[in-house]
């Protein structure tokens, strides 16, 4: 099979790949480029952790081909802080204890900034619909939603 | 000297406190390295194929065309792992799991693997491996298979523990009785009894992060794994001996977790790995798909459990029995036991029985959970004890504080128990705003109470000191949810000195003496007793430093708030020496300053817990809908609350998930229908209200700080809690978990047909 030649920005980057055109957007960042900071949970769109942003829209990187990556704008986790200035919502995640094992925090991170870039007052529920894509075992829920919701009062003071 | 590991009371300046865990900005930067996240130079994609088939003879396995596909570079069977366990049953268990012998046992018991350059050659090359099976007659269900007609899992296997040795083979590998007293006796002394049948659907623990390990042995016969697991030292010694190899020769990192619950403590594809790696002369990177994950991982054990309890008009419980039956997976396990220790641990009983037996079924390995077979357990025993204070006209509380073990009480399971916490969850439970709130139609609250034992175990940790007087701490358990935080804790409190000094790091299995498994709630009691011993070892070498350097004699050196000080009139004007500025000269007064500890940490100390659960059933559809929920429970002494807290939430939210939603769903066939997160339905946001939480402290005697294990014990109650709730809103007991709508109409129908 010939690969395919995609041109296309991942955090602000320009960058080049050649990737098969059945691979999916979560297998090039991973195991192409080396951004292994998006997880694979499921592979079937089921559990949020490979979330990346792609032109403003949150999308589920397993679901999304390497090939369809040309010409748009990627982001990921890898380029949610500003240099060693962590994004609102990475502090209080850690603040608030929202993450114990970490497995599903990047989709979390991802899927949350989403959502305020959207909605920057939710109220609880619709934080708790707003992330109702992404699956996480350990926590319950109840920091990541605390944590989300400091986050947004922070960005708004802001 | 000696470590003391006795509890005394004290006031503390770090332990309690809430600071960033240290291995937080890595996780929320995504730099944090889970086990598919490492790779190797030259490393191959390692694929298994797996049984479609429930219970097949393997006749043939013809790899011939695979291995001519361009790319592979190995493909292995059975043959290929040798039987090296020398009349060890279990790890020949282990083996047979890991790759089949003669029969696949289960829907997704592996029978082959294969290793190529990349991922599209490797699934290619499963496709071309031509296995001849004879299918045979399977049994998924627990009941159905301990009936003397069902399909034979494994001929060999006689039931243990029963009077005479039984003359056919059976499902059953073992029968174990608990309990004291004469429940005759206690049964006839009765004013009230009630008996009732339940069963559980088997759940998986449903960690986010497949397994995933990249192996790589070399010509010269060492190797090393790269692996998520709890417990590197136990996939060290297992894979060693599966792969015939000197543990020392296998070096064992274990990565960042994502969630483990139980479900990384025994080996799955990791000695295939190895294996695939020895034949390839290359690394191999092994990562399961979430489908395999739910096909051939451990999920828990599918039960029926009958109860009976006797109390008089009083309350006071006169006799209780339970038979508990637990699905094993095809290979025997001790779940039925476990679940029969804990089945009456929370209450003061004279007369007391448990009966389990351990089941065969077509299903895969049972493996552990959270508090392994006691939420089963629970969810029967306090869903009767509701029943009958109903029956009694007791308040539900009110009659479990009637009945509550106290300290003294012999447990059902044998020991007397010290300082426990189950009264005092209770009474917080009955003084909680939670129980007085006001619920609407179609709305019930329940309550439960749980019990676990929690472990200790083999723990090994060194505390090095820095030439800076920064110190570096190494454990051998695994950090699942934030326990490098609560060691850095103990560390600094125990030196006196911040936290922000302290850097916990998780060391690799050449780097540190044997560590026993992270389960068992064991993570942060052991390794914190294991670091206190560390630390004092280490303030002995720093007086004996300071003694050197002031010229006096150890004896006189005390070490306080993170200084020496000399005591004594006589060294009145030498001022104190700080652990900094003892560190600095340590390369004059006789070099590295560090203590060490390898300890067996004994006493891990019971927990209790008691829940509140309010649920609302739409009687038309049969859903429910959590709306609010209350965690109590006991932690000795909790050293980060935060992450105490997140135990109690998460396992929580686990339990509802149980109780409501999960369960493994078998086609007649004997296959698996739903093994995906579509299908397989675990709690998202926006099911569950907040969790609130209560963190009760009864000192644990058996550790210097009181701590007691908090992981396991928050996944018990949720259960039977969330029964009782749904059975006071719609006034049917629920009697099978999940209460999946289907199931609460069916329990609604049937009430309404009377
Ligand atoms: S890996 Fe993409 S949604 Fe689960
Ligand atoms: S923190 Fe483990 S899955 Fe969310």
């Amino acid at each position: 099979m010939a690969g395919v030649a995609v041109s296309t920005t991942i955090n602000g980057d320009h960058v080049e790949y050649l990737c098969q055109p059945d691979e999916t957007l979560l297998e090039v960042l991973r195991d192409r480029l080396g951004l292994t900071g998006a997880k694979e949970g499921c592979g079937t769109g089921d559990c949020g952790a490979c979330s990346v942003i792609v032109d403003n829209r949150l999308v589920c990187s397993c679901l999304v081909l390497g090939a369809e990556a040309e010409g748009r704008q990627i982001e990921t986790i890898e380029g949610m802080a500003h240099g060693d200035q962590l994004h609102p919502l990475q502090q209080k995640f850690l603040e608030h204890a929202a993450l114990q094992c970490g497995i599903c925090t990047p989709g979390f991170l991802i899927a949350a900034k989403d959502l305020l870039a959207k909605n920057p007052s939710p109220t609880e529920e619709e934080i708790r619909f707003g992330l109702a894509g992404n699956l996480c075992r350990c926590t319950g829920y109840d920091k990541i939603v605390r944590a989300v919701q400091d986050a947004a009062n922070v960005m708004k003071g802001a | 000297m000696n470590f003391d590991p006795r509890y005394s009371n004290r006031s503390f300046s770090s332990v309690g406190t809430r600071p960033i865990r240290p291995d937080g900005v890595d996780k929320v930067t995504g730099r944090a390295r889970y086990g598919a996240d490492f790779n190797m130079a030259g490393q191959l994609v390692g694929r298994i194929l797996r049984s479609p088939h429930a219970h097949a003879v393997i006749k043939k396995i013809d790899t011939s065309k695979a291995e001519k596909l361009a790319g592979v570079k190995a493909v292995i069977t059975a043959k290929d792992l040798p039987d090296l366990t020398d009349g060890d049953a279990a790890m020949y268990d282990i083996l047979d799991n890991c790759m089949a012998r003669k029969k696949a046992l289960y829907d997704g018991h592996a029978v082959a693997a294969v290793a190529a350059i990349d991922a599209r050659t490797a699934r290619q090359a499963l496709k071309l491996i031509e296995v001849d099976y004879e299918v045979l007659p399977h049994v998924t269900d627990v009941d159905e298979a301990m009936k003397h007609h069902a399909p034979l899992i494994n001929d060999a296997i006689f039931t243990e523990g029963l009077e005479e040795k039984p003359v056919k083979p059976s499902n059953v590998t073992k029968r174990t009785q608990y309990g004291h007293g004469d429940v005759h006796q206690g049964f006839a002394q009765a004013d009230f009894v009630v008996e009732r049948s339940f069963k559980t659907e088997q759940t998986h623990q449903g960690y986010i992060e497949p397994h995933a390990c990249v192996a790589s042995v070399n010509p010269d016969g060492t190797a090393e794994l790269w692996v998520c697991t709890q417990g590197h030292f136990v996939y060290r010694q297992h894979c060693a001996q599966l792969l015939g190899m000197e543990a020392s020769k296998l070096r064992v990192t274990s990565s960042e977790i994502g969630g483990g619950f139980g479900g990384k403590t025994h080996v799955w594809a990791e000695p295939v790995a190895l294996a695939l790696s020895r034949k390839a002369g290359r690394p191999v990177k092994l990562v399961m798909t979430r489908e395999e994950v739910f096909r051939a991982s451990g999920p828990t054990s599918a039960t029926s459990i009958d109860v009976k309890i006797g109390a008089k008009k009083d309350g006071t419980i006169t006799a209780a029995e339970a038979t508990l039956r637990y699905s094993c997976g095809p290979y025997a396990g001790m779940w039925a036991e476990i679940g029969a220790m804990t089945a009456f641990a929370c209450y003061k009983l004279e007369n007391v029985k448990t009966v389990g037996y351990e089941v065969l079924v077509n299903r895969p390995k049972t493996a552990a959970y959270r508090a392994p077979s006691a939420p089963m357990a629970a969810f029967a025993v306090e869903s009767a004890v509701d029943e009958l204070a109903k029956e009694i006209g007791m308040d539900p509380v009110d009659f479990r504080i009637k009945n509550a073990a106290q300290e003294g009480t012999r447990a059902s399971y044998g020991p007397v128990y010290g300082p426990i916490g189950i009264g005092p969850t209770l009474e917080a439970v009955k003084n909680h705003p939670h129980m007085k709130a006001p619920l609407g139609l179609n709305q019930g609250r329940g309550m439960a109470c749980g019990f676990w034992f929690n472990f200790g175990g083999q723990t090994c940790t060194d505390l090095n000191i820095g030439m800076d007087g920064s110190v570096s701490l190494a454990v051998g358990t695994v950090d699942v949810g934030g326990s490098r935080a609560s060691l850095s804790l103990v560390a600094a409190e125990e030196l006196g000195i911040d936290y922000s000094h302290v850097k916990a790091i998780v060391a690799d299995t050449s780097s540190l003496g044997y560590n026993d498994m992270t389960d068992g709630s064991r993570g942060t009691f052991s390794s914190s007793m294991a670091t206190i011993s560390a630390a004092r070892n280490a303030i002995k070498v720093l007086r004996e430093r300071a003694a050197q350097m002031w010229d006096i004699g150890v004896d006189d050196v005390a070490w306080e708030k993170g200084h020496a000080v000399a005591k004594g009139e006589k060294h009145g004007n030498l001022g104190k020496l700080s652990l900094k500025e003892i560190a600095a000269a340590s390369g004059k007064t006789g070099g590295p300053i560090a203590g060490h500890s390898e300890l067996v940490a004994d006493g891990a100390g019971v927990s209790f817990a008691t829940h509140i659960c309010d649920i609302e059933v739409d009687p038309e559809t049969g859903s429910t809908r959590v709306l609010r929920y209350t965690v109590v429970q006991d932690a000795g002494k909790a050293v980060h609350p935060t992450y105490v807290e997140g135990q109690y939430q998460g396992g929580a939210a686990q339990g509802i998930g149980w109780a409501l939603n999960e369960e493994y769903i078998y086609g007649k066939d004997g296959r698996l229908q739903n093994p995906g997160f579509l299908d397989y339905r675990i709690p998202v946001c926006s099911d569950l209200p907040m969790i609130d939480t209560q963190i009760l402290e009864i000192p644990n005697p058996n550790h210097p700080y009181g701590v007691r294990g908090v992981g396991e014990t928050s996944i018990v109650p949720p259960l039977a809690a969330i029964a009782n709730a749904v059975s006071n809103a719609v006034g049917v007991r629920m009697s099978h978990i999940p209460m999946s709508p289907p199931r609460i109409l069916a329990a609604l129908e049937a009430e309404r047909e009377g």
